[in-house]
């Protein structure tokens, strides 16, 4: 019995010991106090508690940074440059950037630790982006795996953007997700209708957001998003454009083909969209009329499964790229969808005679 | 090499031999890596590229020459002396080698971290692998199994973790250059990992028995 007990004491003893050394340590060492943050060039100062990662520091300040990986260092997104006080470029950086990035002081801003002062420059572009809060107006299903999310902004009320840019939506703790995540979905919505913002978003099996939207959120609910982000937008040219998605990658072109309607942009535009089954399909209808009101708008759906009533195209919608688009000298092609999809459709562009600098995309992994 | 082994054979009877025996045995001939084959996982991991193989190694060698000497005067100076009392040390010595070597690879990384970012982005990074390293625990119980103490137990520890260091380098340096080699699609990655570890297990293992200990 007492060996039992002084077995018992010792292991108790040892693991006390190794515990108050352990915090000794932290107090010790891990405090980095106070901390000034400079963003670019004394625009602004910001007063912060170090030792966080720089992406969640700046959050907090109200400085939104992109980040479609939510801080696991594998989007690189939330690059940023910091002018001093940024240290050595550490490993988990390094594949991230390059040899010019580095050489430029752009790090990763959620792999830095905020150990001391810094400066740092951020694109004014950045500064504008907000965090939302909003309440879901709508939820309707476009297909089996895809939704439609109407969220009306509360606070602050209007958003604006320009058609293609993305938000991130806040997913929060629920079930066995511990922690909040971020995830970024583009803005379906034109931007004149500036209270509300609406996303489509797909079903990805084990997907932490996604499973959120799919199985817990409900009309009526609160949500929190960020934005408005990305570059991925018409450009200023007057240039042929060709559009390539799938499945969700439809979001932006929603958004744009709408703007440019809306405000007589007659810029021609070739819209391709696959899917594997008919029930694949949505907006149908409604790209199908804008198609025949519209006579620079031309849509053309594609079906790469074998369902019997199809009067549309058919194959994967590369091979229909492939077909349809002759002469790539003067267009523009801009593509959203599986990573898979858009390095196909990297290499059918090129053989077109479409080069990097006219292709456009977001690439959401 | 032959000259060594005599040497190291032959003359036990001085205190600096002893400890050289036990550091050629523990890094070579009974390389905790290739003979054991503990390790593995980070071994495989982490010997894509040279630069980081040679940071992880470090990392072993410093956590490993450190821990098992702390845990051979945990084991002499306060598990062996409970035993008087019926306490099971053999059976406790488990459970406590792990507390040991968690909160030490915490304790340093926090140290490396303050000390030297360039030191910390070069080894520190490894260390919460290192946690779960199982070569560390391995070196530790081998301790105590062989009956080192003191500055044995020191020894031991470093060359254990010399001899992973050493084992990871090479891994690495070979696996650099088997980029450009033509290896069957079914063999790629860890599948060819596995067979150069083994051939190069075998080149170990021929180090044994020059050395008795």
């Amino acid at each position: 019995m007492t060996s039992v007990l002084i077995a018992t004491v010792l292991v108790m003893a040892v693991s006390t010991v190794f515990a108050a050394l352990l915090l000794m340590a932290e107090r010790l060492l891990v405090r980095y106090g106070q901390c000034r943050i400079d963003v670019n060039d004394h625009s602004k100062t910001l007063e912060v508690e170090g030792g966080g990662n720089l992406l969640m520091t700046l959050k907090e300040e109200g400085i939104f940074l992109p980040s479609a990986c939510g801080g696991r260092g594998t989007c690189a997104y939330c690059k940023v440059k910091i002018a001093s006080g940024g240290g050595p470029v550490g490993p988990t950086e390094e594949s991230l950037l390059t040899a010019a990035e580095i050489a430029d002081d752009v790090r990763i801003a959620c792999q830095c630790k905020v150990r001391n002062d810094l400066a740092i420059v951020i694109p004014e572009a950045l500064l504008s982006a907000r965090e939302y809060r909003g309440k879901v107006e709508r939820i309707r299903d476009l297909t089996d795996d895809i939704k439609e999310l109407r969220i009306a902004l509360l606070d602050p009320q209007t958003i604006e953007f320009v058609p293609g840019q993305y938000i991130q939506l806040e997913a929060p703790a629920y079930g066995d997700n511990p922690e909040p995540v971020f995830r970024a979905y583009s803005i379906s919505s034109p931007p004149d209708d500036h209270g509300h913002v609406e996303l489509i978003i797909r079903l990805v099996p084990g997907g932490i957001c996604t499973t959120w939207v799919f199985e817990h959120l409900k009309e009526g609910d609160e949500v929190r998003l960020t934005g408005p982000y990305g570059e991925f937008h018409p450009s200023e040219t007057q240039r042929e454009m060709v559009w390539i998605a799938g499945g969700s990658g439809m979001a932006p072109f929603w958004s744009i083909v709408r703007h440019m309607k809306q405000h007589n942009i007659a810029r021609k535009t070739t819209y391709f969209f696959g899917s594997v089954r008919k029930a694949d399909v949505f907006f149908l209808d409604e790209l199908s009329a804008l198609a025949k009101e519209l006579p620079w708008f031309e849509f053309v759906p594609a079906l790469s499964g074998d369902d019997g009533d199809w009067s549309g195209e058919r194959g994967l919608i590369t091979d229909v790229v492939a077909r349809r688009v002759s002469d790539g000298a003067d267009v523009e092609a801009y593509l959203c969808g599986s990573p898979g999809m858009i390095d196909a459709a990297i290499k059918i562009l090129h053989d077109k005679g479409i080069g990097d600098d006219r292709i456009f995309y977001d690439k959401f992994a | 090499m032959t000259f060594l082994a005599q040497s190291v054979t032959s003359i036990e009877a001085g205190p600096a031999i002893g400890l050289l025996t036990i550091l050629v045995s523990a890094a070579l001939t009974e390389n905790i890596l290739l003979t054991r084959f503990l390790g593995l996982c980070p071994f495989l991991a982490i010997s894509r590229n040279l630069k980081s193989a040679f940071g992880m190694g470090l990392a072993v060698i410093v956590v490993t020459t450190c821990t098992v000497w702390l845990n051979s005067l945990l084991y002499q100076h306060v598990l062996k002396p409970a035993e008087a009392y019926g306490v099971p040390a053999e059976s406790l010595k488990l459970i406590l080698f792990i507390v040991v070597i968690a909160a030490f690879v915490q304790l340093l990384e926090m140290v490396i971290e303050r000390i030297s970012l360039k030191l910390y982005f070069a080894l520190g990074i490894f260390l919460p692998l290192i946690t779960v390293n199982c070569a560390i625990l391995g070196a530790a119980l081998f301790m105590v199994n062989k009956g080192f103490t003191g500055l044995d137990a020191l020894m031991y520890g470093f060359g254990c973790g010399l001899g992973w260091f050493v084992a990871i380098v090479l891994m690495a340096g070979i696996r650099w250059k088997l980029r450009k080699a033509r290896v069957p699609a079914a063999l790629e990655g860890p599948g060819i990992a596995l067979i150069v570890a083994g051939i190069m297990a075998m080149a170990f293992v021929i180090f044994t028995g020059m050395i008795k200990t």
